[in-house]
Formats: C-alpha cells, structure tokens, sequence
C-alpha cells in the first residue's frame, strides 16, 4: 500500500451504512476518552497500578473486531483496554478493574495489563509481549477440531515479531491452516526502540511469505482499510484459507507507559501521525455526508463522556478486593 | 471455593495406592504402556483429549522419545497432532485450546526442553484462571521424563523444582506403572493445569528405546477403569524409626536403602511423595510424628531443590516431633555430568541413602 493519508475520501464513506459508520466512530470515541479519562486519573494519584494506553491506535481495535461475529475471539497485550472496548467489554467492567475493584472484568485480580472477559471472547490480555501468539493459535486448533466456525482475531505490536513465540506460533496456525487473523499494529516502536532497528525488512507484512500465509500491510489509521481487510481475512479464515498476517500501521500519540513523554519520537514524525489520527480523519470524513452533521458527532461524544463518567463513578464506590479473596481463584 | 488444593489434607483418608483387592482382572505393564493405555483410554471416553508433541505420531516413528505413545494415531488420526520442533509453541496452542474447550496432553521430549517453553507453562497456564478471577480453566496435561541417564548435561536434568513454587500448577511425579496411568487419568479430568514427571529409568520402554540401567517399575494394572489422586503422598513400607522422602527413582533407592537397613535392624518407613505440589503434609505428618526422624532424598542438586522445601514445610508444621534435624541426600550442585563414574558420583544412591538415615538415628 501507499503509506498512510490524512483523509477518508467522501466517496468510500458514501459506500457505507450511516448507522454502521457512526457505530465504528463512537467506538473510537469510547477507546480516545477511556484512555484519556484513564490517564487523568491516573496522573492524579488516583487510580494504583501502571497503565499503557493506545491512544491514536483506536482504529486497528475497531476495524478489526467490527469484521468479527460476536462468538469469535481475540486474544491482546500488555496495551489492552482498546481491544477490551472494541471486542463488547463494557466502561464499567473495564473501569472497576483498573481500581481494583471486586465488580471488575477479572475481580481486581488482573489489572490494567490483564484485562479480559471471556464471555465475550477475550481472555485476560498476556502482557509477555509475544505470548498470546501461540495461545491465539492453540485457540484457532480448538475450533478446528470441535468443528466450529469461529475465529481468532490475535493482535500484537511490531516488537513482538522479533520473538521467537511469533515464528512458533504463526508456523503452526500456518502448516495446520488455522482461522487465526494475526493483527500486527505497528506504530513503529516496541517501547522506545524505532522497528527500523530490530529488522531489516520494510514491512512485517513480508513476514508472511516465510510462513506460506498471505500478508498485507494496511493504513491502520483508517478504520474503513482495517475494517475491510479484516473482513476478507476472515472470510479467508472461515473458508480455510487462513491464517493471515495483517500489518496495521498505526501510531502511538501517548508515551509507551505511565509518565512516558516520548522523547525518542521525532517532532516531525508526531505532527505527520498527528494528521493521520483516525478519529479526526473518521470525523472529517463523516460530515461529507448530508445524513450526517457535527452536533450528531458531538452528541455521541456527550454520551460516551457521561458513560465513562458513570464507569469511574461506579469504580470509585464499588468494593475493592479485600485481603480475604487473595486465595481464591488460584485452582478450578 | 471449594478445593481440596487449599490449605492442607491433614485429615484425609489413609492412601491406598494400590488396592489390590478390589481388582479381579490384571495385567503387568511397564509405565509407557500403561501411560499409552490411559491416554488411548481417556481419548476414547472424551472426545475433547488429545495429543500434542514432537514425533509422537509418526507412522514408523517411536511414539514420543520413550515410545508412550506409539501407535496410537492409528486410532485418533485427527487427535495425535505432530508439532514442529517448537516447544514454547506448542505449549502456548496447549494453553489455548485448554482455555477454548478443550484437554490437551502435551509433552516434551527431555524434560530439559520445558525451558524453551518456560513463559507458556508459568506466565499463561498457571496464571490464566487467577488472572481472570476465576472464570477461564487451563485443563492442560504436561509430560516430562527426567533424570541422568548416560546423556550428559541437557537430556538428564530434573526440573521439578523449577515448578513447584509456581502458584497454579499441579505437579506430580510417578514411580510405578499403577500411579503413572491412575494419575494421568485424574490430571486429564482435573480442570487444572498438571505437570507429571516421569523418569527415563522407569518407563520400561523396550526395543531400540529401551534405557540401560532400567529399573523394574511395572505394575500389576486392573483392566477396570481407575484413578489416582493428585495429592496424596503413598506409604510404601511401614517402619517405626526413620522416615524416608523421596520420587521417582529415588523412591526405588529408598526402599533398597530400607532393605538394607532392616538387615541391621533398622526399620525405616519409605514414602513416595508423588505430589510435588500440593505437598501431602497429612501422610508425611503423621509419619513423621510416628519416627521423628526424617531423611529426603532428591534427584538434582541439593540447592534450591524439592527437598528445601519439603524439609522446611516439615520443620514449621512437625518441628516438636523432630528428635533430629531432617537430612536431605541430593545430588551435587554441578551439571549432570557424562561419565558413568561421574554421574554415580552425582545421583544419590541406596548406599548413601542408608547412611544418612544411620546417621540421623544417632541422634
């Protein structure tokens, strides 16, 4: 592909439905003000533990959990609170878990880290970068021998392609012709270290023929792109033609983790990124429509502030795990 | 939530590790052939078992490095699944199809090979269920032979120690035929991640994988369907004066140590720990109140091995019993060495055995 634009052009939004289009922007919204409520609350003391956020990488989580039924899965990462919200967790759950709250998705017992629901196809998310790949396709091996359609939607940054739990595990959803979509967000850096360094290759997506799988490289700044390559990954996926590498080029406008400023960045590159954001690029592109105006973008956005309002509310005043539960849950 | 791996077993029942009586058909098999027979067994009455490993189905291949499961992609074509030489992969697709469903028996070849695949066992398989309060279940099955065996430094470690302090895992090791099949039944149908150590001199493996230096491990196996638990530790011999911990083929020495000591009228008592994790504090309490004395006995370097813990386990829970500070006879804190002098040197054996049990009694 040609590297990222800027815009989404009014023809592509005129191929789609207004309601879907405005479900995948108020998605995006609900990760953007998450991840910045969470870090306000965070900065202020309020909130314990560490927290790594994705803000700008909205829309690699949306596209591609919109290209999956509600019984597929994913698997996430130590940066998982937007694939959380895009896979159908709710504010709440997501919430009471970063307090530590006995109410959240894992009890307070996983964190900000480990977050997941696996009623609704998310187990805890594996912050050992590279670890839920070979878990992804041992979910992927499930199906196949129960003779079920779903699939596994497995995300992972570009740092994780340098571990070796990437080559096992892409290797064997490859040779078993597993339904696995391995979606690489690359925002160019694993933690500070810029991806130009750790490979010689221009593309993760290239990965790809070393394994006999097909690969490509999106603009993942445009939930539209993501979107429609995750769907025809799936349908690859589900005709047993999987697995595919999808490499999402996405970009990270917060630092790595807590006070992170981001030094290692280059000005110029932030500020390119910067006009590649995919929430003001769906915006933009939105209000080309006639069915579509900015008071109802504005509206969405109210709603989903007075969601997370609600969220750290609830947070706040739910019980806390207390010490008598610390011995639960260990064995089945 | 009601668990029997909670707190401990002080007040279970008596083991009966081999009830005998209340079997009528029997066979004798070494511990591959009964490991085969219950993971063909088990495949049969749960569609939702299989295989995972490295050549352990390969048509004219050996069924695994000791042969357990030769044969049986015969039967479970689609369910004896041959991997790639990549172990912490294939421990990984073990955690993830234990968390979507389904039962997995995964082995390594070497027990040493398990530190490839280290991150899957400790950070996702014994994690997943506390990580998610308590709603996803790992009910993944690991395999592991151990022990030196004339292979020098990485075929002939024991890893056990590197597991049993890792909250969430159930780990196991087996010493005859009976306990090896009746385990690997309880650890398939137990919804925990278990790991079963098993040792290369005890398999029985015959043909071109047979073991030089073999012990006999073979068991009289009933034709019944039959489990062992997880977590109890097995009374092999009473005695009054000294008790004797060990696993594996150091639960074989111990009771040759014993045999040694009767005829010097010395009446040990030997356990076969078998639960490494959980340990059975109720069988070792009550032997311990009984001799006061305690010798353990561990295959792999003394430091940071089973038997530190197992010995300070007993000194906080039995310590105004003990009429002697426990001993522990362990290997030396070297890598497993090659030459057949060395490696005697290294494993601790039925001589050195009953003369750290003489000198306890000195007390």
């Amino acid at each position: 592909m040609a590297g990222p634009t800027t815009e989404i052009s009014a023809e592509r939004i005129a191929e789609y439905d207004r309601d879907f289009l405005l479900s995948l922007y108020e998605r995006m919204v609900l990760i953007r003000q998450f991840e910045e409520r969470v870090k306000f609350l965070f900065l202020q003391g309020s909130m314990p533990g560490t927290i790594h956020q994705c803000n700008g990488q909205e829309a690699t989580a949306v596209g591609v959990c919109a290209a999956l039924d509600s019984d597929d899965y994913i698997t996430s990462t130590h940066r998982p609170h937007g694939h959380a919200l895009a896979k159908g967790l709710t504010p709440d759950e997501l919430m009471c878990e970063l307090f530590g709250c006995s109410t959240g998705c894992c009890k307070g017992k996983g964190g900000s880290m480990h977050v997941g629901n696996i009623d609704k196809g998310m187990p805890p998310a594996i912050a050992i970068v590279g670890g839920g790949i070979p878990v992804a396709t041992g979910m992927a091996l499930a199906f196949k021998l129960q003779e079920r359609p779903q699939l596994v939607a497995c995300f992972f940054g570009d740092g994780a392609t340098s571990e070796g739990a990437f080559h096992e595990g892409v290797n064997m959803a490859a040779i078993w012709n597993l339904p696995v979509i391995y979606a690489c967000e690359n925002n160019l850096y694993g933690a500070s270290t810029r991806i130009d360094k750790v490979t010689r290759l221009d593309h993760v997506a290239d990965r790809a023929a070393g394994y006999g799988i097909r690969g490509e490289t999106v603009d993942g700044n445009d939930v539209l792109a993501v979107y429609e390559a995750a769907g025809q990954a799936a349908e690859e996926c589900r005709s047993g033609r999987g697995p595919v590498l999808l490499e999402l080029l996405t970009y990270r406008l917060t630092g790595h983790s807590r006070r992170d400023p981001s030094h290692y960045q280059p000005e110029e590159e932030r500020q390119e990124w910067d006009a590649r954001e995919p929430i003001g690029r769906m915006r933009r592109g939105l209000v080309q429509r006639d069915d579509v105006d900015a008071a109802d973008l504005e509206r969405i956005r109210a709603n989903i502030d007075r969601r997370i309002e609600e969220a750290v509310e609830k947070a706040r005043r739910d019980p806390k795990a207390t010490a008598g539960e610390l011995m639960t849950d260990v064995f089945a | 939530m009601a668990t029997p791996w909670v707190g401990e077993a002080e007040t279970r029942e008596p083991c009966k590790g081999d009830a005998k009586d209340t079997i009528t058909s029997m066979k004798r098999q070494g511990i591959a052939e009964a490991l085969r027979e219950g993971i063909a067994e088990e495949m049969r009455r749960d569609e939702r078992v299989f295989c995972l490993g490295e050549d352990i189905g390969v048509p004219g291949g050996w069924g695994g490095a000791f042969t357990v499961t030769l044969g049986l992609e015969k039967e479970f074509p689609r369910r004896i699944i041959d991997t790639p030489i990549a172990e912490l992969g294939f421990f990984g697709v073990a955690v993830g199809a234990a968390m979507i469903g389904m039962r997995p028996i995964v082995d390594v070849q070497y027990s040493d090979f398990i530190f490839l695949a280290m991150d899957q066992v400790v950070n996702n398989a014994a994690k997943m269920r506390y990580m998610s309060g308590g709603k996803v279940k790992v009910p993944m099955v690991m395999r592991l032979p151990v022990g030196a065996t004339g292979r020098g430094a990485q075929h002939a470690q024991n890893p056990e120690r590197y597991f049993t302090g890792v909250p969430g895992l159930k780990v196991v090791a087996v010493a005859n035929a009976y306990d090896a099949k009746g385990m690997l039944k309880s650890a398939v149908r137990d919804d925990n991640p278990v790991m079963i150590f098993e040792h290369k001199l005890l398999y029985g493996s015959k043909g071109a994988r047979a073991e030089s230096g073999a012990l006999d491990a073979t068991g009289d196996i009933p034709d019944a369907d039959y489990t062992v638990p997880l977590g109890e530790a097995a009374v092999r011999r009473e005695g009054s004066r000294v008790t004797m911990l060990g696993w594996l083929l150091m639960h074989h020495f111990c009771m040759a140590a014993a045999d040694a000591l009767a005829a010097e009228g010395i009446d040990a008592e030997v356990i076969d720990v078998r639960s490494l994790a959980p340990f059975d504090y109720g069988t070792i309490g009550r032997s311990v109140r009984k001799t006061g004395h305690v010798v353990i006995v561990e295959e792999g370097p003394k430091t940071g091995g089973v038997s530190a813990e197992l010995a300070a386990g007993i000194m906080e829970r039995f310590g105004d019993s003990l009429m002697a500070p426990v001993v522990r006879v362990a290997s030396a804190d070297v890598p497993t060495p090659f030459a057949p002098a060395l490696e005697n040197a290294y494993r601790p054996d039925a001589a050195r055995i009953a003369e750290a049990a003489r000198q306890v009694l000195v007390y």
